[in-house]
């Protein structure tokens, strides 16, 4: 039976899709059968960060009208057997997108793998709510900005109230993953501190992904930073998140500026 | 130096309070009223059960050993007497119950058949939640008191009858007396409340002290001004 997981945040840009593709990329390097379903209608992003853009023939909406089944519409990753995509339409409009469509789709990968990572869209709206509806877990994004941290808020008393799950009376699991930390910024103090974030949010944290160059360059080629780049921070960040997901206990990691070799050398000479 | 202490004397209190009774007022002659209450008996014997009454004697005018066996017929038919009235206090003895002065007329209703009392919940007079209130949740409610058991967040609005309590950072908007209670507060263990208001007074957080910021705080109303002073 598989787990539901949404990737949410309510704010945009700040890396939930990026996230869904390294973490269903780790999640898969650990042996789990993961599909990832974008759901972010009319602005799809998810096929190119996992660079599968050339192969789409079938979408989400097409599955949820009946035009294709979900066989056809799953993508199935090149560098890893047991990694799936379902991608977002580019054309339709997100109204198409209904709650019946979407929990037989999310009922019909229940039963067929270990792992569905839903990635919402930002914003509020159907889609986003679509995206939350059916979730067992959810992994809230949120940025070391207030403007992230209170629409994270939001999104988490959403989550607690307009799911199936939250209506049934049941909990939903929620983790907090901060993304985009700049550990020289964070130096500086010129970011919301992790323990602020926190405090505001009650809510577990899953991991902090440190700003990097790694991940860019992993959008742009079309490769989750889990597999393009597993020896980078942000990667390591990222699979360490992913082990606590699956229940291990991992030891929190705050990314911290590393020294340039020039300033080791000067700190040297000036002890 | 006195260490003995005397024994505490018990003050006596008195209380006044008034009560209903049934007021018997005999006529002549006295055979033939008795007849009357014994008519009424008959029809419906529990009628005086419960229910002691006061006998009125204005309207006749016995002498003492008429009255004491009047009052023994009437105790005959096991109703109570519970004090005298209309009546010379000459013609009362220590026996008698005793005589009231003072009484008013009130409309009796006749007991009407109650109807059986339907199980309702006392009205609810303060709302507890158990979580944090997140940016977007709006919590209304006019009947009493708010208490939170953790922080509200940043967009987050409170509307209370009563006052707010909040077990945590008050970052949201608390609204506490919006039915016109002037005498309900906000209480909060960290304030950076946008907007707190209390009987539609209100201060928005650019015109909080910036000295009880992230303090434990609460606002009350002085007259029409907003009172806001560190807790403890």
């Amino acid at each position: 039976m598989a787990k539901v997981l949404v990737v949410t945040s309510g704010k945009g840009g700040v890396g939930k899709t990026t996230s869904t593709a390294a973490m269903g990329a780790a999640l898969a390097q650990a042996g789990q059968k993961v599909v990832v379903i974008d759901f972010d209608v009319g602005l799809r992003n998810l096929d190119l960060v996992m660079g599968a853009e050339r192969r789409v023939v079938f979408d989400l909406i097409n599955v949820v009208q009946g035009v294709a089944k979900l066989p056809q519409a799953l993508i199935r990753d090149k560098r890893l057997e047991n990694l799936w995509l379902l991608p977002a339409s580019q054309t339709k409009d997100k109204e198409a997108l209904t709650e019946e469509g979407v929990g037989r789709i999310i009922e019909e990968l229940r039963g067929t793998c270990d792992w569905v990572l839903c990635d919402s869209p930002a914003g509020i709206e159907r889609g986003a709510m679509l995206a939350m509806r059916f979730a067992d877990e959810a992994i809230i994004v949120t940025n070391p900005e207030v403007s992230s941290v209170r629409d994270s808020d939001r999104i988490i008393g959403m989550l607690d109230s307009k799911t199936v799950r939250a209506e049934k009376g049941e909990r939903v699991e929620k983790h907090v993953l901060i993304a985009r930390y700049d550990p020289a910024r964070a130096a500086r103090g010129e970011m919301i501190t992790i323990d602020d974030i926190l405090e505001i949010l009650a809510t577990p944290l899953l991991g902090i992904i440190p700003e990097s160059q790694d991940v860019l360059r992993a959008s742009n080629i079309g490769s989750p930073v889990t597999i393009n780049s597993p020896a980078s921070v942000a990667a390591r960040a990222y699979a360490d998140a992913t082990k606590r997901l699956l229940g291990e206990k991992v030891p929190m990691m705050v990314p911290h500026e590393r020294k340039g070799l020039i300033n080791l050398l000067l700190g040297r000479r000036a002890a | 130096m006195d260490s003995s202490v005397g024994p505490t004397r018990q003050l006596l209190r008195l209380r006044g309070r008034s009560y209903v009774a049934f007021v018997f007022a005999p006529v002549v002659p006295i055979v033939g009223w008795l007849e009357e209450v014994d008519a009424t008996l008959a029809r419906s014997p529990n009628f005086f059960v419960g229910k002691p009454i006061v006998l009125d004697l204005s309207a006749v005018d016995l002498s003492q050993s008429a009255i004491s066996h009047l009052i023994k017929s009437i105790e005959q038919r096991n109703i109570r007497v519970l004090g005298l009235e209309g009546v010379d206090h000459v013609h009362v003895d220590a026996g008698m119950p005793p005589l009231l002065t003072g009484g008013r007329p009130c409309a009796l209703q006749p007991a009407e058949p109650q109807p059986p009392k339907r199980e309702t919940k006392p009205q609810e007079t303060s709302l507890l939640l158990d979580s944090p209130v997140r940016s977007g949740q709006s919590v209304i409610f006019t009947e009493g008191d708010v208490t939170v058991l953790g922080s509200v967040g940043s967009g987050a609005e409170i509307v209370a009858g009563g006052s707010i309590h909040v077990y945590g950072a008050l970052r949201g908007r608390a609204m506490a007396g919006v039915n016109g209670n002037s005498s309900a507060r906000i209480y909060c263990q960290k304030i950076e409340a946008e907007l707190i208001a209390i009987d539609g007074y209100y201060q928005t957080a650019e015109e909080l002290d910036g000295s009880l910021r992230s303090k434990p705080a609460q606002a009350r109303l002085e007259g029409k001004i907003m009172r806001v002073t560190p807790l403890n």
